[in-house]
């Protein structure tokens, strides 16, 4: 019995020693700094000072007064917003379809399911290039087809202009375009993460149901809607809660493809516009501080609906 | 007799349905590695052309044989001395980066998930949620501190303290991932080690780690892929020391200068080559560590 317990007691700090170098690089390089910048939220600090001054100088809700007042911080989180719903909404929608297109197996069902997921593998920084060049008003085939086979008027600038007047049937309609363009970007570059984690998930499902639906007669569309969609629905719950964080706080994609301009000002664009630009530390640290809360608030409502739907199941 | 027949109008009302949806899949399958595969396309046929070329005809998207060209290529790769634009510095300190954030996060996560799946320390369940909650911000808030300190401490311009931001980025998912294989290890092989007189260390390097080979390959690809990848903090450190520069940001930089498209995308290939290559290699094993425990739902 005492030969037991000193085995668990030697497994509990075996175990510690073993996850201590996680614990310290995870708490060095990602919690300090995050608190840390917490803290600086609270400060009157440029980026100059910042690495000669106290760190635990004095606290000041300026920053904040600053920031909540300006309305850049709020069309940047009301784009954020939109950005983020749109991309996931495509994202996750997309890759659904691709899942469901490939699922029954066929020759060369391996290749095609690995070039589906060329886009997500590829470097961020190589695929926006191309895509701004396919989308280029001059020379891009985006716009050159565009002008040869659909007959547009004039080269389409996707990713310059903020918004374009589209006369339907009288009334002017205006459309974001370049909000419009990356949020297509996002699902082109996305939807293979939803459509790897829906295949998995497929292919774990048992034909059982299905089978019986099908003796019962019925057709593919209710199948999908009453039988695998049900079983997919945790899975792309999770899906849509991972790419909202991811997109909600994403800057690569949007700084490489127009730099927040053409009204894609997102808010993580606009931290870094703040640290860089205007140098002022205090006032990036106080925004993301802003958008943290708002994510956490965002969780805590999903956390809350998701608590009903299994209170009443 | 009628009600035989509304069944029979009823199943090839169905088979008609099938059969639309089946040459509707086929057309959407062709659709979706259209816009896969054609931008890859599009940026291997520019690159080898002469930017001449692309401005007198911008639609054409073949490869034609007289106008094909490598100097693109050479420009991209060729030293600054040599008026290229170095790329051949960067791909290394890319491969440096990348290969050693591999061997750092694997030396850290291995423990870390075999304790997390086999041990019962202090605090096991918390740590997930520690992992979360670091997901939760936007990595730029992350950079601003250490901007500062990597800057006080002399990292800042160095590969280093890329490579420590990397694993940093990088062990939770590992954990993740190697975690979710190492509970498949049956826990009976285990003991049977431990009756044998091997230490839990003992056992983690003899039993576990050759049963878990596949998954801890796949690890190490994820988060060389990522490191690989990576743009905003390799921008951040290291944008004043271009000697250190890695292939992300030495094409992201090539942009605001006067470089031809052509040189762009050649650029941009050089960039993605390797990484497609690498996940054409292990593909099989790559999707499949990264969603193993996933189907669970």
């Amino acid at each position: 019995m005492a030969r037991r317990r000193t085995l668990t007691q030697r497994d509990a700090r075996t175990g510690l020693v073993l996850i201590s170098p996680t614990l310290l690089i995870v708490l060095a390089a990602i919690v300090l700094p995050l608190l840390w910048s917490v803290l600086i939220a609270f400060q009157h600090l440029k980026l100059i000072q910042i690495g000669t001054a106290n760190p635990f100088s004095e606290l000041t809700l300026d920053n904040f007064t600053r920031v909540l007042g300006s309305s850049a911080l709020w069309s940047s989180l009301a784009t954020t917003t939109v950005y983020t719903t749109g991309s996931v909404i495509l994202s996750v929608g997309l890759g659904l379809l691709a899942a469901m297109l490939v699922r029954k197996p066929f020759r060369g069902r391996t290749l095609v399911r690995a070039a589906f997921l060329l886009p997500y593998i590829a470097p961020i920084v190589a695929v926006t290039f191309v895509w701004r060049m396919m989308l280029n008003p001059e020379f891009g085939i985006v716009n050159e087809l565009g002008q040869s086979w659909f007959g547009w008027a004039e080269p389409i600038p996707s990713l310059s202009q903020a918004t374009a007047r589209w006369n339907l049937l009288g009334a002017e309609i205006p459309i974001p375009t370049a909000l419009l363009t990356v949020i297509a970007f996002e699902g082109w570059r996305y939807f293979p993460f939803a459509f790897l984690f829906i295949m998995a998930r497929l292919e774990a499902m048992s034909a059982e149901p299905e089978e019986a639906a099908l003796v019962d007669g019925a057709g593919p569309f209710q199948t999908f809607r009453y039988i695998v969609f049900p079983q997919l629905l945790p899975v792309i719950g999770l899906l849509a809660l991972l790419r909202a964080i991811w997109t909600f706080n994403d800057f690569d994609d949007i700084f490489l493809l127009t730099g927040g301009a053409a009204g894609t000002q997102v808010a993580s664009v606009r931290i870094y516009e703040l640290l860089t630009v205007q140098r002022n530390v205090g006032a990036a640290s106080a925004q993301s501080v802003v958008m943290a809360v708002l994510l956490i608030a965002m969780l805590a409502v999903y956390w809350v609906i998701l608590r009903r739907r299994g209170e009443k199941v | 007799m009628s009600a035989a027949s509304v069944v029979q109008r009823h199943f090839s009302k169905d088979r008609a349905w099938r059969r639309v949806l089946g040459v509707l899949r086929w057309a959407l399958i062709s659709l979706f590695l259209l816009a896969v595969l054609f931008p890859f396309y599009y940026m291997f046929v520019l690159s080898v052309k002469p930017i001449e070329s692309l401005l007198r005809d911008p639609g054409a998207i073949g490869i034609s044989i007289q106008d094909f060209t490598i100097s693109t290529y050479i420009e991209v790769l060729a030293p600054r001395s040599e008026g290229g634009q170095g790329f051949v510095t960067f791909l290394q300190n890319s491969a440096v980066v990348a290969i050693s954030s591999v061997i750092v996060a694997l030396l850290v996560a291995i423990p870390g998930a075999y304790a997390v799946a086999r041990l019962p320390f202090f605090g096991r369940r918390q740590v997930n949620t520690l992992f979360l909650a670091t997901y939760l911000f936007p990595a730029i808030v992350i950079a601003i501190p250490l901007f500062v300190l990597f800057t006080r401490l002399g990292l800042r311009g160095s590969l280093v303290g890329l490579i420590l931001v990397y694993t940093a980025q990088t062990v939770p998912v590992a954990i993740y991932m190697l975690r979710n294989y190492f509970e498949t290890v049956p826990v009976a092989i285990e003991e049977a080690g431990l009756m044998d007189g091997l230490s839990r260390l003992g056992i983690l390097r003899r039993i576990t780690l050759p049963l878990s080979l596949p998954s801890i390959v796949a690890t190490g690809l994820f988060v060389f892929m990522i490191a690989w990848n990576e743009f905003l903090f390799a921008l951040l450190f290291l944008i004043d020391k271009r000697e250190q520069w890695t292939v992300s940001l030495g094409l992201s930089q090539l942009s605001g200068i006067e470089v031809p498209t052509t040189v762009l995308m050649a650029g941009s290939v050089v960039l993605t080559l390797p990484i497609i290559v690498l996940f054409f290699m292990t593909e099989r094993l790559l999707t499949g560590g990264l969603t193993a425990g996933g189907e669970k739902g």
